[in-house]
């Protein structure tokens, strides 16, 4: 099986964000590998090791693929010591501020030149939340959509059945390949990358294109922002310490909100 | 008058409040239109729940395809008829489905999107609280019909009573979007509490409670409360990954958020620290979810809940 999976570098969710010109500023905070897509890369190498397995000369392959800055290389560079096989990363200083639409269209062309059976993503990135790139990405290409899978189980032969789990409730869904899948965080415990495997990453090939080597032109967001500005900090408020009393103060204080 | 969309929100077959949230919202724009997804048959019993908020029109579009292939069904007959009426915006639930759906409808009918919306204004602008609700920030879709997901919760419902004029649609779905099949869906185990992110009130308990949610589950129910959990109980398996706040979880915005046992790490301010009233318990003073909190008591979250428990019961009594 071909198998990519779709990663994002993110801004270090303990870092403090800022908006520049309506825009996330990403080159002033740490970056690091997008935490929900390190589930998905663990699924497409469970999958993998399933099926056997992703050496060199395996049955199957696991290629990364992003989209971002020259520095992303550095969040592919982690799911490649995790053990995939190899990563496309597109960097064009035409994607700079690009939304979810055009981040989909270019991973939909890189996915559909590559021929992949599977596409493997996580269910939102932790620095836009919008958990639509998946969806989109399968409407662009037609193929079959399994997001928000818990558990995913794939039949070399062509078919995937995943379980579905939102707050609407849990669904079985099957498909034949190809199919997009996005993951949800409890199907898996990501594993660390070893120190073979960080050694083994540093020979591994990142291929980095432009917009002119995917065949893609690049599109202008389709929304923009007027205005950002910083929430005032809550200030903290009455404090009390519990000696014996603590709940009924509690209950005074909803009281007097009216909240009971 | 300009036409709106809203894509109607059920659960358990009947319209939602978020509905009426929807409505209310689109209603600023122009006159709203709510389009009911149904089984075939389906259609007129679903529709008779849509019955309040500022609804102008309800269309039907009936398929059994909507429960065969799930979103991607739904998606499409939703964007065809979208493509045929050219509405002036389509407001969407801000959930899993419904984002979903959003994602699809924007690709295609070639338009912008926006998601997570706290509000949305006349002229389809829209307010969102981003970076963990440290940012107000307003955004507007440049390009085709504004779709907009508005996060359920978040806007007052005009819950005026609804007669709307019902008509029925075709429903027209591609084959591409048959390609995943749903076998079988089972509706959330629901345990009588109100769901999550629709909750008016949350209380959450972390790793302060042990494991033993006893405590807070009681305090919960005599507030008709939902519960929440921070990652470190729900890693910890003591607490199903449902009702986990935070970064990676859920984000609510409840007019009392009660944390209980909970220091508030960043992941876990993200999710909840645009509640409207905050009540922080913690046996540790120097927990930073103090910082944000209205109301803070520095005691054993089990000998405050039961206490605070047994006193609102008796203000009810």
């Amino acid at each position: 099986m071909k198998i990519a999976v779709c990663v994002k570098q993110v801004p270090d969710s303990w870092a403090e964000k800022k908006m520049v010109n309506g825009v996330l500023d990403r080159e002033n905070v740490d970056a690091v590998l997008n935490d929900l897509d390190e589930y998905a890369v663990e699924e497409a190498l469970r999958i993998a090791e399933a099926h056997g397995g992703n050496e060199e000369g395996g049955a199957n392959t696991v290629t990364v693929i992003s989209m971002g800055p020259d520095r992303a290389t550095e969040a592919v560079r982690k799911a490649l010591s995790m053990g995939a096989n190899d990563a496309i990363l597109v960097t064009d200083s035409a994607l700079a501020g690009a939304d979810a639409l055009a981040t989909s269209a270019v991973l939909s062309k890189v996915i559909s030149d590559g021929g992949y059976d599977l596409v493997i993503c996580g269910t939102e990135s932790t620095d836009a939340r919008m958990s639509v790139v998946p969806a989109m990405i399968s409407a662009r290409l037609g193929w079959a959509q399994l997001t928000f899978a818990s558990k995913v189980t794939v039949d070399p032969a062509g078919t995937v059945s995943i379980t579905r789990v939102t707050e609407a409730g849990v669904d079985e869904i099957s498909a034949s390949f190809p199919c997009v899948i996005s993951v949800v965080e409890k199907i898996n415990e990501p594993r660390y990358p070893s120190f073979k495997g960080i050694m083994a990453a540093k020979k591994k090939v990142i291929e980095q294109k432009d917009l002119a080597a995917v065949g893609v032109s690049g599109q202008s967001a389709w929304s923009q922002v007027n205005d950002a500005t910083p929430r005032p900090a809550r200030s903290a408020g009455v404090k009390v310490t519990d000696e014996g009393s603590g709940g009924s103060a509690l209950v005074d204080f909803l009281a007097e909100k009216k909240l009971i | 008058m300009s036409n709106v969309f809203i894509l109607a929100d059920f659960a358990s077959d009947k319209a939602t409040k978020t509905t009426a949230e929807l409505a209310t919202a689109a209603a600023r724009i122009g006159s709203v239109t709510a389009v009911v997804l149904a089984g075939a048959g389906k259609g007129a019993a679903l529709a008779a729940t849509v019955n309040q908020g500022p609804i102008a029109n309800v269309v039907i579009l009936e398929s059994d395809d909507f429960t065969q292939f799930g979103v991607a069904a739904s998606a499409d007959a939703f964007a065809n008829l979208i493509k045929e009426k050219s509405p002036a915006a389509v407001l969407i639930a801000s959930h899993a489905f419904g984002k979903e759906v959003a994602a699809r409808v924007a690709v295609l009918t070639e338009s912008g999107i926006i998601t997570d919306a706290v509000d949305v204004g006349a002229d389809a602008t829209a307010t969102q609280l981003v970076f963990g609700g440290s940012t107000t920030v307003h955004s507007k879709v440049s390009h085709g019909t504004p779709i907009i997901t508005v996060r359920p919760n978040s806007v007052e419902a005009d819950l005026s009573a609804a007669s709307p004029a019902i008509e029925s649609a075709t429903a027209n779905i591609g084959e591409a979007a048959k390609k995943s099949k749903v076998s079988s869906s089972q509706p959330p185990i629901k345990g009588g509490r109100p769901d999550l992110t629709e909750a008016n009130i949350v209380v959450s308990g972390g790793r302060g409670t042990n494991g033993d949610f006893a405590a807070v589950e009681k305090f919960a129910d005599e507030l008709g409360a939902a519960v929440g959990a921070s990652r470190a109980a729900t890693d910890a398996g003591w607490y199903p990954h449902s009702h986990q706040v935070g970064q990676t979880g859920k984000t609510v915005s409840p007019q009392l958020y009660v944390a209980c046992g909970i220091s508030g790490a960043i992941q876990h301010r993200a999710g909840m620290q645009t509640s409207k009233t905050i009540v922080v318990i913690n046996k540790d003073p120097e927990a930073p979810l103090f910082d944000i909190a209205d109301f803070g008591v520095i005691g054993d979250l089990f000998n405050v809940l039961p206490q605070a428990t047994v006193g609102i019961s008796a203000k009810k009594a």
